[in-house]
Formats: structure tokens, sequence, C-alpha cells
């Protein structure tokens, strides 16, 4: 079938009458044809790329154990995660210094970060510490994201905490909850 | 002048050499196979620039979408010893048929009441069937509680290792579903989790 007859015209007249020697060639075109299948096959059905997965540590909740370390409020950057994709940020304590309210990507809370660890570590020569506190209003991606932006920093001080009510405060006055 | 006779070549192409080709790759994605397994609620997992790859064995999925808790025992073994340390502990009587249908099952996501109807479906109903969440809340013993302890427990025993538990979140879901799953791994001391993210590449 896949094969053309390409030899000459049949031999005329007599001659010995030999027995047909029968080819050994199979055709395989059909197998390839069914082995490709199979293989696309397969390809579409496996997960080529197993998902990448991003640590996480949560302080530990044990009430008995109060073991926490004070940090200096003067290094310690809050970040107030509100609705619309938007956060809040301010460095020190709460209600000393007016929350900015930021976007998140590469302009907003990167430049930041990178700003502020610099200033920072030129003020106290320690690392600063990130205090994540996602509200209510806030998506799972921001808080993805915001811990995403700290890891592309190199920042390694951070912490998800919950939200205080005076914080809520402060991003319903931004319009942000 | 005499005509220059084109030699006539076979059309015939030998194809020993691309069925082997064929078979070799056949095989190699045959073994390495497993199979996809269909989440039961979509989640558009976040982007980040974590690179770092889930463990092929000994882990645990939450999926969470849509406010909906699914969960995931990575292993047949794993998820026998689980299911029948749930019967013991709170006494719940399942039948042979039903342990062996939750151990083919990847991911479930139905609270602990109806578990027994939900795994007497038959295949075709349990797909159609709404699977309405595993229950969390923020007290001491929710479903969730129980699996993640028993499957930690079971993991444990099998396989002398604890598992690592992994959330797997639609990036729009809102952050108090999230922060309740996140409370009820901290209730039994799991700290330090994975959170499952897409590849996303850094943009300088």
């Amino acid at each position: 079938m896949a094969e053309l007859d390409t030899s000459g015209g049949g031999k005329k007249g007599g001659g010995k009458v030999r027995s047909k020697k029968a080819s050994t060639r199979v055709d395989l075109t059909a197998m390839v044809d069914l082995a490709f299948l199979l293989i696309t096959f397969f390809i579409l059905t496996t997960t080529l790329q197993k998902p990448k997965a991003m640590d996480l540590v949560m302080p530990d909740k044990d009430e008995k154990t109060n073991q926490q370390l004070p940090v200096a409020a003067s290094r310690t950057l809050t970040l107030l995660l509100g609705s619309n994709n938007k956060l809040e940020w301010y460095l020190g304590e709460t209600g000393k210094t007016a929350p900015t309210v930021d976007n998140y990507g590469k302009n907003g809370l990167r430049k930041l970060l990178f700003e502020k660890s610099k200033e920072v570590l030129q003020a106290t020569g320690k690392d600063m510490f990130v205090i994540i506190k996602p509200s209510d209003k806030a998506n799972y991606n921001n808080v993805v994201t915001a811990m995403d932006e700290l890891n592309i920093v190199g920042n390694q001080s951070r912490a998800i905490v919950d939200i205080t009510p005076q914080e809520i405060e402060l991003l319903k006055r931004d319009g942000l909850y | 002048m005499p005509r220059v006779k084109v030699a006539r070549k076979s059309t015939a192409i030998d194809m020993t050499a691309m069925c082997d080709v064929a078979f070799l790759l056949l095989t190699f994605f045959i073994l390495s196979a497993k199979p996809k397994t269909e989440d039961p609620v979509k989640a558009e997992v976040p982007a980040s620039i974590a690179k770092e790859a889930i463990p092929e064995t000994d882990y645990l999925i939450i999926t969470v979408g849509g406010g909906k808790a699914f969960f995931t025992i990575e292993g047949d073994d794993v998820r026998r010893e689980t299911i029948k340390a749930m019967a013991d502990q709170y006494k719940i009587p399942f039948t042979p048929a039903q342990i062996n249908t939750f151990v083919h099952t990847e991911s479930f996501g139905v609270p602990l009441s109806t578990l027994p109807q939900f795994l007497s479906l038959n295949p075709a109903e349990r797909i159609a069937y709404k699977q309405p969440g595993i229950p969390v809340d923020t007290t001491e013993n929710n479903d969730l509680w129980k699996w993640v302890n028993q499957a930690r427990k079971a993991n444990a025993l099998l396989h002398n290792k604890d598992p690592r538990v992994a959330i797997k979140g639609d990036s729009r879901e809102e952050y108090p579903t999230i922060k309740k799953i996140i409370m009820t791994l901290q209730k039994q001391h799991v700290d330090k989790f994975s959170l499952i993210t897409s590849l996303k590449t850094v943009s300088k």
C-alpha cells in the first residue's frame, strides 16, 4: 500500500517459474501513526510542570510561650492591605505617622520596600522589619503579592499579623475598607 | 539525443527508526505520566517568584475557591489509613466499599456527616454532585481540623514524616477565608506551610 510498484514491465515469454520471494519488510506506517497518537495523548494528559510553592511561616500562636522579641518601632514598616488592590503603609508606631496609600507593583510596593529598607539600614544599621496586616477586605492575591515583593527585595524579617480596629479606622478614612 | 532516463526510486521510506523513536517517547511518557487531577473547584493561583516545587510525596493540599475548602491527601496508603482513623475516632461506620471509594478519590469537599452518603454514590453521580466544601470555622474542632490532624498522624505512621501542608487558594478569594484555614492549621501547630503559586518572572 505504501509502496508503489516501480518495477518495470512484466517479463514476457517463458522461463522458469520461480516461487515469489516474499518481502521481509513490514509496513510500519500505521504503527508509527498509532505511536504518535498515543504520545500526543500522554503529553496532553500529563502535568508537565509541578506547581510551585511559596513557604510561609506564621508566628506561633501558642499563648503559653510568650517569647516575642521586641522590635524597635523605628525600623518597623507596617503594611495595611485594604480593598481595591490598594494598601497603606507607615513607618513606626500606629497613629504617630500618617499612613500613605500605595499600590502593589514595581513602582509602588517594591520601590517603597527598596527605599525604606535602605533608609532603615542606614539609620539603625539593622534590617527593616515588615508587618503585613491584611484587612478583611483584602484578597488572597494581595497577601501573596506582598509576601512575594518581600522575597524579591530579599527581606526575611516579616510577619503576617491580625489587623487592629484602630488600623481599620485608618483604612476606612482613606476609603479602602 | 538520447533521453536521460530518471531512475525511478522507491517511494517507501524506512519507518523502522521513526517507529523506534516514537515508541521510546511513548514509553517515557507512559512511565512519567501522572494523570491530571481535576480540582473540584476552579482555583486560579496567584503568581510569585517562588521556584521551589512541592514535594512528590508526603503532602496535603487544601484547595480554596469560592469560599469552599477541599482537601487532598497524597498517597493511597495514607488515604486508607486516614479514613480508618477518622472512622475510629469519630465513630462513623464506613463500609469497605466506601473506604475503597475514598482511597481512590483524590480530593473531596463534603462535611464529615454526609461523607458516607457521598461515597455511596456511583462515579457519575459523584462528579455531578455539588460538593459544599469542608466546614471550616474558628473553633477548635472543625471538620478540616480533624482531617488535617488525622492525615498528619497517618502520614507520620506510614512514612515516618510529617507531611507538608500546602494551601492552593484562588487569587480572588477574600482573606478571611484563608485566615480561617491558617488558624485551623495553627491550632495544631502547623506554623510552616506552603502557598501554591504559579511562576512569575521578575520585571525589573
